[in-house]
C-alpha cells in the first residue's frame, strides 16, 4: 500500500501526518522540533510514526514539507553574506528602497530602518544599460567588472544577486554577468532577477532577488541534507516542499528559488483547511489560525484560497506570490496593557512568546496574556490540555489579570472579558481585510477556526463577521501537516508585457502565453510526471491604462481567439465590485502568467462513526465560567469520544491533545461525518 | 452656514460608553481610514497620488471635529462658508483654500466631503483631499513660479454640490475637466477620492449600526474628550510657560526677493498651548504664500508632539481648545486673496522645522535637527514621439535630520506615506532616462548622530520639452543642533548635450530642455545632532566602508584615515578628538550656518546664483 507523508516543522513540535491514498486514512505524530537542525525532527518523526502505525518506510511514496527555515532565516537576520550587482547610478538601490517611511506624520522621528540585506561594502556597479523598451543604451564593460570582483572575493561572500535596471525587459546582461562569475567565483550560487521575477520596478526586483539569495545557502543545504536522508532511508521517495502560494515545489525547484517558501508554514496551514473543507462540503471559508503570537487568516473560494502577488516577512516584502495570508499580532501570549496617559486597553502587538509565556504556564511569565484572560474566564479549564505537558495556573493567571482590574477600575472577570474582546477586535480587523475589503460578503462564508487557540475564539469572531458555521477540524493543532500532505505540485512563470488594448495584438499574446506555459510546466516534467499530468490555466494581470495597481484575471486561448471584449467586460466587472466604480479609459496589459498544477489527490477523509445525537458519553466535567457578563456552569467534553450528529448545546468545552474549543452560550456544535465540530447559532 | 436637511428630527441621547466599546469604535474608525488610503492609491492614475501618495483621508464626527485623520479636520472650515443645504446623497467639492479655511492650501489640492447619514440623521463626515497633477493655469502643473495672483494657477472650484442627492452634475465636472491639461488623470483620480470617501461613509454606518447610534456617538464624543485629557497631560509635563522664540526662512519667492521670515513664539498657560506668529513677513507677492489652516497647524503640533513624546497616543482633536494659534491677516501665513498659493510647499515644510525647534527648546532632551526643509518638485512635460502630451510631476526626497535617538535617515520622506516612483516605471511611461538615483555622501550634517543624506537624481532627457523646479533650503541651511553641523544645501546643475552646464534656481519654470540634457538634481542633507567628533567609530566606519562618507568626509568626524584612506588610525584619531575636546568651551544649541545677511552675502560665490533682494512688501 502506498503512504504520502505530510510534515510541518513548528516552533515547538513537528508534526507529522500519513495518509494512505487508497482509503484517507490518517495517521498523525508529534515529535519535538530541533531548531539546531529541523531535518532531525523531521527523521525522528519519520521514524515514530511509521513504528506507531506499523508501516514500512519504503511505502512511503511521496514526503510534502512545509518548513520555515527561509522564513526564520530572515527573522533572525541569519541569511547567507550577499554580494549585490547593480546597474551604475543605482547601488543603493536597497538602501534607498521606496523612501517610505512609517508611522505617520512625524514617523520620522522614531522609525528605526534595518540595515540592507546586502551591505553596500559588498554591492558593485556594473558599467552597462539597457532602456525601458529593452534596447542596450550602453554595452556591459566585462573587464572593468571582472577588475571590481576580488572584493566579493575577499568579503567570502556567500551568495550573489545580479539585479540591473529594466532588465525585465532585457535579461542579456544579467545572464553575462552570470557566466562571467561563474569563471571569476566558482559555486558561489547566483540569483539574477530577470529569472527570479522578470517584472518591472526595479527595488521590487532586486530585494527579491536578494533574499532569493540570502536565504538560498541555507534552505538549500537543509534540502540536500534531507534528500539525501530520505534517499538513504527509502530510496525513490520524492521530496516535495510547500511554497507560499500553497503548492509544492519538487526539491530543485525550491532551492533554487527559495524566495517563494517564505510563506511556507502559513500556506500549509490554509491548504489543510482548504483539504478539510472540502471534505465537509464547504467550499467559501474563511480560515483563521492563531497560534501563540500572531494570527493568520486567509479566504478560500472555490477550494481555492486567494492569491496575492507578493510576501512579507517582518520588514521585507518580496514579490513572489503568496497564499492571501493576512497575519495579525494577536495570539495566545499577546499582552494586554494599559498606558498610562490614556487609558485605553491595548492588547499585542508585543507577546510573552513560548519563554517565559503566559503567567498561566508558570514558566516566569507575569504579564498578563489572552492565554491568562482565557484561564480566568474558565475557557481554558486547568485539565484542559489533554496529553500535554503543559500544567495550568489559574492562580498565577488572575495574579496578571488583576493588574488591568486594577488599572482599569474593573472587576477580574470585566478586566479579562475585555482584553478577549480586544484581540477578538483585533482578528477581526484582519479577517474584514480578507473579506469586505476584497469586495467580499463574509456572512457568505464559513470560518474554519484551527491552531492552538483558533478553536477557543473562533465562535466570537463568527458572530463579529456573521460567517456561519464555524467549523473547527479534528486535530486543529496539526492541520499544517494535513495541508502538505493533500496538496499539488505547482508552478508558474510569468513575464511582464505592457501594452494597452487598443494596441494589443492577440496572436502575439497568445504566443507568449505558450512560452509561458512550456517554462512552467518544465519542473513538473522533471519530476516525472507527463504533460497530460499538468493542468494549466493563464493569468493576466491588467488595469486601466494609467493605474498603478493590477488586477489578476484568469484568461483562457479560446477567449483569447474572439478578442479582448470578453476579458475587457470580466475587468470592469471586478473593478466596479473592487472599487464601486468602472472608467471608460482603455486597459493596459501588465504581465502575463502561466500557472502548472498536478492533479489532485483523489482520497477522501475517513468518517466517523454515528452516535445518537446526545454527546452524554462524552461528558467529562463541568466548569464555572463567565461570560456575557455573567457566571455560567460549562460542560466539558473530551473531543475522542464524541461521535457523528452529537449535539453539543453552548456554553460548552471541547477538549482534546492540543487545542481547546469552546462553544458560546445559545449556540450548538453538531459533529459532522468527518469528526468536525460545525458550530451555528442554537 | 450650511442647513442640515435630516429627515428624522430625534436628537441623539448620550449614553454611559463602557471602556471596551470606545476601543473597539476607535478601532473601527483607524480600520476605515486605512481602507480609504488603499482604495484610493489602487485606483487613482496619476503617479502623484498612485505612487507618491498625495493623498489624505478624514472622518469627523457630526459637527467637523476630526477622529481619524493627520492634517486637520476640513469640514468645519467648509461647511461653515456654504451656504445651502447639505442633504443625504451629497458630495461636495472644492479647490479654493480661501473658501474652506486653508483646509487645503492650494489650488491644485481637490477635497471631497460627504455627510454621512444613519436614518434619517447627520452622523459623521468622509472627506479624502488628493493632488490633482495638472489644473489648467499658465504652466504644465499649474504651479507658476512667478505667480502674482490665483488667477494665474488654474481654475479654482468654490465649495460646490458635485453630486445632488446622489446625482452627478455632470455638466459642471465637464466644465471643471476643460480646464485640465490632461482631463483623464483628474477624472480617474476624482473618482478615485469619491470611492474612498465612500468607503469612509460606508464603514461609520456599519459601526452606527452594529453599536447603536446612541452609543456610537456618543463614544466619538467620549474619543474626544479622552484625547484631551491626553495631550492636555503632555502639553503640561513638556511645555515651558516661558516665551519660547525661535524664526527660520524661506530663501526666497521666484520672483528674486527674499530671505522671508516665519517667526513665532510658544508659551503654556496652564494646559493651554499659545503660538503667536506675529514676527512673521507680510504676505509676498509671489506664489510662496501659506494660508495656514488653524486645524490643519494644531494637528501637526498635536501629531508631532505625540511622536516626540508618547507615540502610542491615537490622535482626534478633541485637545483643539488647548491650543490657540496667533497669525497676523495679511501675513505670509495668512495672505488675503487673490495672492497665489501654489507654492506654498516651502512654508509648509518651514512650519515643521519651526515645530520642532520650539519643542527642542522648550524640552532640549528631544530637540532633532533641521531637516523637513524642502519637498522639492520636479516637473516635466511636452509631446511625445506619438504627439501625446506627457506630464511629469514628482516630488524628492532628502535627508531625514538627526534626532535622538540616531541619525536621520539618507533620502526617505519625512511626509507620511509617500515614496518615490519606479525609476522603471518612469522610464517605461516618459521619454526620460534616469542616469542616477542614489544619496549624496557628506551632504548630511556632521554630529554625533548625522543628519541623513540627500538624494541626487541625474535626469536625462530624451524628447524636447520644458521642466519646472519648486525647491528651497539652496540658500539657508538645514540647522544642526547641539553641535552639530547643518546638512549641505539644494543644487540644481543642468548639462546641456550641446555642451556648457548652468546652475538653475530653486524656484523655476520653462526652461527648455533638448535631447541628452542632463539635469542633475540634488536635494537637501539633514542637520546633524551633537558635536562630531564624540560618533562612535563604528558608526563612522560603517558610513565610510557604505559610502555614505568619503575619506576626506571623515576629518569632520575628527577621525584620522590610515594611507589606505579607508580604516581609521584609531591612536591618532583618539588624540586629535582630544585636543578637540579640550578646545570646545561653549556649545550653541543651534548652528544655522551663517545668519542670514552672511548667507546672502556669501551667495553668489557659494551658490553661483544671484542673491535674492530684500522682499518689497505691497499693502493688502
Amino acid at each position: 500500500m502506498a503512504y504520502r507523508l505530510g510534515v510541518d516543522v513548528g516552533g515547538t513540535f513537528t508534526d507529522l501526518t500519513l495518509l494512505r491514498e487508497e482509503d484517507g486514512h490518517v495517521f498523525t505524530a508529534k515529535v519535538p522540533s530541533t531548531p539546531d537542525d529541523p531535518s532531525r525532527a523531521v527523521l525522528n518523526g519519520i521514524e515514530k510514526i511509521c513504528r506507531q502505525s506499523n508501516i514500512a518506510r519504503r511505502d512511503i511514496t511521496h514526503v510534502m514539507h512545509g518548513t520555515t527555515v527561509a522564513t526564520n532565516a530572515v527573522l533572525t537576520g541569519n541569511g547567507a553574506r550577499v554580494g549585490l550587482i547593480t546597474t551604475r547610478g543605482f547601488k543603493q538601490i536597497l538602501h534607498i528602497g521606496r523612501s517610505f517611511v512609517p508611522g505617520g506624520l512625524g514617523g520620522w522621528v522614531i522609525y528605526q530602518k534595518p540595515r540592507p540585506l546586502a551591505p553596500l561594502k559588498w554591492t558593485l556597479e556594473a558599467t552597462e544599460r539597457m532602456s525601458a523598451q529593452g534596447a542596450v543604451v550602453t554595452p556591459l564593460d566585462e573587464a572593468a567588472l571582472r577588475r571590481a570582483l576580488p572584493v566579493l572575493r575577499a568579503a567570502q561572500v556567500e551568495a550573489i544577486t545580479v539585479a540591473l535596471i529594466n532588465s525585465f525587459a532585457n535579461g542579456t546582461h544579467e545572464r553575462r554577468i552570470r557566466d562571467i562569475l561563474r569563471e571569476e567565483l566558482p559555486g558561489i550560487p547566483i540569483s539574477i532577477s530577470s529569472e527570479v521575477i522578470s517584472e518591472m520596478q526595479e527595488y521590487e526586483r532586486a530585494i527579491t532577488t536578494v533574499v532569493n539569495s540570502y536565504v538560498g545557502p541555507v534552505v538549500g543545504q537543509y534540502i540536500a541534507t534531507l534528500q539525501t536522508e530520505l534517499d538513504t532511508q527509502m530510496g525513490g521517495v520524492k521530496l516535495g516542499i510547500l511554497k507560499s502560494d500553497g503548492g509544492l515545489a519538487g526539491s530543485r525547484a525550491a532551492a533554487d528559488y527559495p524566495v517563494n517558501l517564505l510563506m511556507s508554514g502559513p500556506a500549509g496551514g490554509v491548504a489543510g483547511a482548504i483539504w478539510v473543507a472540502e471534505q465537509a462540503g464547504f467550499n467559501k471559508v474563511m480560515t483563521f489560525d492563531m497560534g501563540g503570537t500572531s494570527t493568520d487568516v486567509a479566504l478560500i473560494e472555490n477550494g481555492a484560497a486567494n492569491l496575492r502577488r507578493e510576501t512579507r516577512i517582518g520588514d521585507v516584502v518580496v514579490r513572489a506570490s503568496s497564499v492571501d495570508v493576512r497575519t495579525v499580532g494577536a495570539g495566545g501570549g499577546s499582552i494586554a496593557r494599559v498606558p498610562e496617559l490614556t487609558g485605553a486597553l491595548r492588547v499585542g502587538p508585543q507577546s510573552a512568546g513560548a519563554v517565559p509565556g503566559p503567567a498561566a504556564y508558570g514558566q516566569g511569565g507575569e504579564e498578563p496574556t489572552v492565554t491568562d484572560a482565557n484561564v480566568v474566564l474558565g475557557y481554558l479549564p486547568e485539565r484542559s490540555l489533554l496529553g500535554g505537558d503543559m500544567q495550568i495556573d489559574r492562580s498565577r493567571a488572575a495574579h496578571a489579570v488583576e493588574k488591568i482590574a486594577n488599572a482599569m477600575d474593573l472587576s477580574l472577570e470585566e478586566a479579562a472579558a475585555g482584553i478577549i474582546d480586544i484581540v477578538n477586535e483585533n482578528m477581526f480587523g484582519a479577517l474584514r481585510l480578507i473579506s469586505i475589503e476584497q469586495g467580499r460578503d463574509p456572512r457568505e462564508f464559513a470560518l474554519m477556526g484551527f491552531g492552538g487557540a483558533g478553536p477557543l475564539h473562533a465562535n466570537a469572531l463568527a458572530i463579529l463577521t456573521g460567517a456561519w458555521p464555524v467549523i473547527i477540524p479534528r486535530g486543529p493543532g496539526v492541520l499544517c501537516a494535513y495541508g502538505d500532505v493533500t496538496t499539488q505540485l505547482r508552478n508558474e512563470a510569468s513575464r511582464t508585457y505592457i501594452r494597452r488594448f487598443a494596441v494589443l495584438d492577440v496572436g502575439v499574446l497568445s504566443g507568449y502565453l505558450l512560452e509561458l506555459e512550456e517554462r512552467a510546466v518544465a519542473p513538473l516534467l522533471a519530476e516525472g510526471y507527463s504533460r497530460e499530468d499538468c493542468v494549466v490555466t493563464y493569468q493576466c494581470d491588467l488595469r486601466y491604462s494609467g493605474q498603478s495597481m493590477d488586477l489578476t484575471l484568469e484568461v483562457t486561448l479560446d477567449e483569447l481567439a474572439t478578442g479582448l471584449t470578453g476579458l475587457s467586460e470580466r475587468f470592469d466587472t471586478t473593478h466596479q465590485q473592487l472599487f464601486t466604480f468602472a472608467l471608460p479609459s482603455d486597459k493596459e496589459l501588465i504581465n502575463l502568467r502561466a500557472v502548472a498544477v498536478t492533479a489532485r489527490l483523489s482520497a477522501h477523509a475517513p468518517s466517523v462513526a454515528a452516535g445518537t445525537g446526545d454527546p452524554a458519553a462524552a461528558l467529562i466535567d463541568t466548569q464555572p465560567i463567565y461570560v456575557n457578563g455573567a457566571h455560567r456552569s460549562a460542560g466539558i467534553y473530551d473531543r475522542s469520544r464524541l461521535a457523528a450528529g452529537d449535539r453539543i448545546v453552548g456554553p460548552a468545552i471541547v477538549v482534546e491533545m492540543d487545542s481547546t474549543t469552546l462553544i458560546l452560550p445559545e449556540h450548538t456544535g453538531t459533529v459532522d461525518l468527518r469528526g468536525n465540530i460545525l458550530i451555528r447559532p442554537s | 452656514m450650511a442647513t442640515i436637511v435630516e429627515s428624522n428630527p430625534a436628537p441623539f441621547n448620550a449614553v454611559t460608553v463602557d471602556r471596551i466599546t470606545l476601543d473597539l469604535i476607535e478601532n473601527g474608525l483607524i480600520n476605515a481610514r486605512q481602507q480609504m488610503d488603499s482604495l484610493l492609491f489602487r485606483t487613482a492614475m496619476s503617479p502623484i497620488i498612485r505612487e507618491q501618495r498625495d493623498g489624505f483621508p478624514v472622518i469627523t464626527n457630526r459637527h467637523g471635529r476630526l477622529l481619524a485623520g493627520q492634517f486637520g479636520s476640513p469640514v468645519s472650515g467648509f461647511i461653515d462658508q456654504f451656504d445651502t443645504t447639505t442633504e443625504e446623497g451629497d458630495v461636495f467639492l472644492t479647490s479654493d483654500p480661501y473658501a474652506c479655511r486653508g483646509s487645503i492650501s492650494h489650488a491644485n489640492d481637490w477635497l471631497v466631503c460627504i455627510p454621512v447619514f444613519h436614518q434619517g440623521r447627520l452622523i459623521n463626515w468622509s472627506a479624502m483631499f488628493g493632488h490633482m497633477s495638472d489644473i489648467g493655469g499658465k504652466v504644465p502643473g499649474s504651479m507658476p513660479t512667478d505667480a502674482r495672483e490665483m488667477y494665474e494657477e488654474g481654475i479654482y472650484i468654490p465649495p460646490i454640490k458635485i453630486f445632488k442627492r446622489g446625482e452627478l452634475q455632470e455638466d459642471v465636472l465637464k466644465v471643471i475637466l476643460r480646464n485640465c491639461r490632461i482631463p483623464e488623470w483628474n477624472r480617474s483620480d476624482f473618482n478615485a477620492l469619491v470611492a474612498a470617501a465612500r468607503i469612509g461613509e460606508a464603514r461609520c454606518q456599519e459601526l452606527a449600526e452594529r453599536f447603536g447610534v446612541d452609543l456610537f456617538t456618543s463614544a466619538l464624543d467620549e474619543l474626544l474628550a479622552r484625547n484631551r485629557r491626553a495631550i492636555a497631560k503632555i502639553i503640561r509635563d513638556t511645555m515651558s510657560t516661558e516665551k519660547i522664540y525661535f524664526e527660520d526662512y524661506i530663501c526666497d519667492d521666484g520672483i528674486g526677493m527674499g530671505p522671508y521670515k516665519i517667526a513665532c513664539h510658544m508659551w503654556r498657560e496652564g494646559e493651554r498651548l499659545i503660538f503667536d506668529f506675529g514676527a512673521t513677513d507680510p504676505q509676498s507677492q509671489s506664489n510662496i504664500n501659506f494660508l495656514l489652516s488653524e486645524q490643519m497647524y494644531k494637528m501637526f503640533c498635536a501629531q508631532f508632539m505625540i511622536m516626540m513624546f508618547d507615540p502610542d497616543v491615537l490622535l482626534n482633536d478633541g485637545f483643539f481648545e488647548l491650543m490657540e494659534v496667533r497669525i497676523p491677516e495679511g501675513s505670509l501665513l495668512a495672505p488675503r486673496p487673490p495672492a497665489a498659493l501654489n507654492g506654498r510647499t516651502h512654508a509648509m515644510g518651514r512650519i515643521f522645522d519651526v515645530i520642532s525647534a520650539l519643542y527642542g527648546k522648550s524640552n532640549p532632551t528631544y530637540l532633532c535637527a533641521a531637516g523637513f526643509s524642502a519637498s522639492p518638485h520636479f516637473m516635466y512635460s511636452g509631446y511625445d514621439e506619438n504627439k501625446r502630451r506627457f506630464l511629469l510631476f514628482q516630488i524628492g526626497f532628502g535627508g531625514v535630520p538627526a534626532r535622538p535617538l540616531g541619525d536621520g535617515l539618507d533620502g526617505h520622506s519625512l511626509w507620511p506615506k509617500f515614496t518615490n516612483v519606479p525609476n522603471e516605471y518612469l522610464e517605461s511611461y516618459f521619454p526620460i532616462r534616469i542616469d542616477a538615483y542614489e544619496t549624496i555622501p557628506d551632504s548630511g550634517g556632521a554630529g554625533r548622530y548625522r543628519g541623513g543624506n540627500g538624494m541626487r537624481i541625474g535626469y536625462r532627457f530624451l524628447a524636447p520639452g520644458k521642466i519646472s523646479i519648486h525647491d528651497d533650503r539652496w540658500l539657508t541651511y538645514p540647522w544642526g543642533v547641539k553641535g552639530g553641523e547643518p546638512g549641505v544645501r539644494s543644487h540644481k546643475l543642468l548639462r546641456r548635450v550641446s555642451g556648457g552646464e548652468e546652475v538653475l534656481p530653486a524656484k523655476i519654470d520653462n526652461v527648455i530642455v533638448a535631447p541628452g540634457d542632463l539635469l542633475i538634481f540634488d536635494t537637501w542633507g539633514g542637520g546633524g545632532l551633537g558635536l562630531p567628533y564624540e560618533r562612535e567609530l563604528a558608526a563612522v566606519e560603517y558610513d565610510l566602508d557604505s559610502g555614505f562618507l568619503t575619506a576626506d568626509g571623515a576629518l569632520r568626524y575628527g577621525v584620522i584615515l590610515n594611507s589606505d584612506r579607508q580604516s581609521i588610525d584609531r591612536d591618532a584619531t583618539e588624540e586629535l578628538r582630544t585636543s578637540l575636546r579640550a578646545r570646545t568651551t561653549a556649545v550653541p544649541l543651534f548652528n544655522f550656518g551663517g545668519t542670514p545677511a552672511e548667507l546672502v552675502a556669501r551667495c553668489r560665490e557659494e551658490t553661483g546664483l544671484s542673491p535674492p533682494v530684500p522682499p518689497v512688501f505691497l499693502a493688502h
